[in-house]
């Protein structure tokens, strides 16, 4: 094996170059940033018509098996078990401390496969964690030669709907097997923009194909990972390695309501994941901090790693992500912040190069999420 | 009128003998992206070449301007605090950041004209 690491393209890298793409090496990926457009122009084109993300360097994975539900759950603090057919469900996978690995998203295609999709950066360590569940009667496939393209805005419906008419009878979270230009896809109706949108899964010889039929409408454009990071922190959404990471549990990190009921101390199949003790404790005692939305005040970026600090100079947190706010006009910021600073109403301050700029803590998302909800 | 290239990508033009007027370059503010805040420095201030003047902010991230001279700042264009695309929008005209009142005039010297600036971005 070569010791240095090569770099890996997506099937669209041809389609990104020919766009005037400013590609960046992200996750191992040679990945768009940014298109001519800009950033802040593709960030409002998603928020007003519909913007096409190639995803293709997130993890597309099965796993087959009679068992496959009862056998995920043994890693995550979700209810798989009565995640119904073609339903979508948000999950993290913990380690045992009950820190998160990785967010992730399952869909239960056929009640004997759950189909997930994970972060491009994890898959490789995801993958090895869930090969743990072949000994329970699974197989488990990370998929290659897949594709996955994501249609985010408010135009994104009517767009697919020309190709795949079905797609409009779809709400938030669900999932269909739709052929687009004679090719069988699996779409779900959810993404990560805040916007309502779709998530496509295709082969890979495909997607060049099927991504020119999309941009065929006006209303679409390509938007890069730039704006796709904006349009989340608008959005309010988590990012694994900013507000997730293996040393902070779910709850830790406001995630809590993705911890089903079922899985609950008080639920009909409690723990029995990865760090359930350390997680039911918290969800019963609470948390030293926790993730919140930061108003800063004026127009200077509040970035990843600031810290924050009280009136006497204490510190109180750290900013998980942060930056400008195309949508909301306005710089904004998510922090990881001690919770006795939450519910008290205390000046707080970032610290950027020297200069104290005085935040407020502010309920998230920063703009509303506009899911199709039917 | 002289203009004159830094390699940092700023441009510096010689409004009169010892004054010059610094901006970022049409090459910068492309690599940059949409800017959402400009940080610049006050009038009397003393910078020195190399040091970092200013900040600017895009959507992605925060870089520093760098002296490409030195002197005293005279003038700032106060109009990027409320605007900082001006500086996207028309790099070399509405767009500029400061007025130097130049220590050393030899300095623009060993900064690079027009074509030369063109081979080193080219490069």
């Amino acid at each position: 094996m070569s010791s240095v690491e090569q770099i890996l393209i997506t099937p669209l890298y041809q389609m990104h170059l020919d766009a005037g793409a400013k590609m960046v090496p992200f996750a191992g990926y040679e990945m768009p940033l940014q298109y001519p457009l800009g950033i802040k122009k593709e960030h409002l084109h998603t928020r007003e018509n519909a913007g096409l993300f190639d995803v293709s360097h997130m993890g597309q994975i099965k796993i087959t098996g009679e068992n496959a539900k009862q056998a995920l759950e043994t890693l995550v603090p979700v209810d798989i078990v009565d995640l119904p057919l073609m339903k979508q469900r948000y999950a993290v996978l913990t380690n045992t401390n009950g820190g998160v690995m990785d967010d992730l998203m399952v869909t239960n295609i056929d009640d004997d496969s759950l189909f997930l999709v994970v972060n491009a950066a994890c898959k490789v360590a995801d993958y090895k964690h869930l090969k743990s569940l072949v000994d329970r009667g699974c197989e488990v496939e990370l998929l290659e030669d897949v594709a996955l393209l994501a249609l985010q805005g408010p135009k994104s419906c009517e767009v697919l709907a020309q190709f795949a008419p079905a797609c409009t009878e779809m709400t938030f979270m669900t999932a269909k097997k739709l052929t687009i230009g004679e090719v069988e896809c699996l779409v779900t109706r959810s993404g990560y923009s805040g916007e309502d949108g779709f998530e496509i899964s295709m082969p890979a010889f495909e997607a060049e194909r099927i991504a020119k039929l999309f941009l065929s409408d006006h209303a679409v454009q390509w938007v890069g990972l730039g704006a796709r990071d904006s349009l989340r922190l608008e959005a309010g959404l988590s990012l694994y390695g900013h507000e997730l990471d293996e040393n902070h549990t779910p709850v830790e990190s406001s995630l809590a309501w993705a911890l089903s009921k079922a899985r609950r101390h008080d639920g009909v199949r409690p723990g029995g994941y990865p760090g359930d003790s350390a997680i039911m404790k918290q969800l019963s005692e609470g948390t030293e901090a926790k993730i919140v939305g930061l108003q800063p005040e004026g127009r200077i970026p509040v970035r990843d790693g600031t810290l924050i600090e009280d009136d006497a100079g204490n510190n109180v947190g750290k900013v998980t992500s942060g930056g400008f706010g195309p949508s909301a006009g306005k710089p904004i910021a998510i922090a990881r912040i001690a919770v006795n600073f939450i519910d008290d109403n205390s000046a707080l301050f970032a610290l950027v190069r020297e200069k104290r700029i005085s935040v407020s803590i502010v309920k998230l998302p920063f703009v509303k999420q506009n899911y199709f909800r039917g | 009128m002289i203009t004159k290239y830094s390699t940092d990508h700023e441009w510096v033009k010689l409004k009169e003998e010892d004054e010059v007027i610094i901006g970022i370059t049409d090459f910068a503010q492309e690599q940059l992206g949409d800017l959402v805040y400009v940080e610049l420095p006050s009038i009397g201030d003393e910078v020195t070449c190399g040091d970092n003047i200013s900040v600017i902010e895009s959507v992605k991230a925060a870089s520093d301007l760098i002296a490409p001279v030195s002197g005293e700042v005279v003038d700032v264009n106060s109009k990027l605090e409320d605007e900082p695309e001006l500086a996207s929008e028309d790099p070399m005209g509405e767009g500029w950041f400061i007025k130097v009142k130049l220590s050393d005039i030899s300095e623009l010297d060993d900064l690079m004209d027009e074509s030369a600036y063109q081979t080193f971005i080219e490069s």
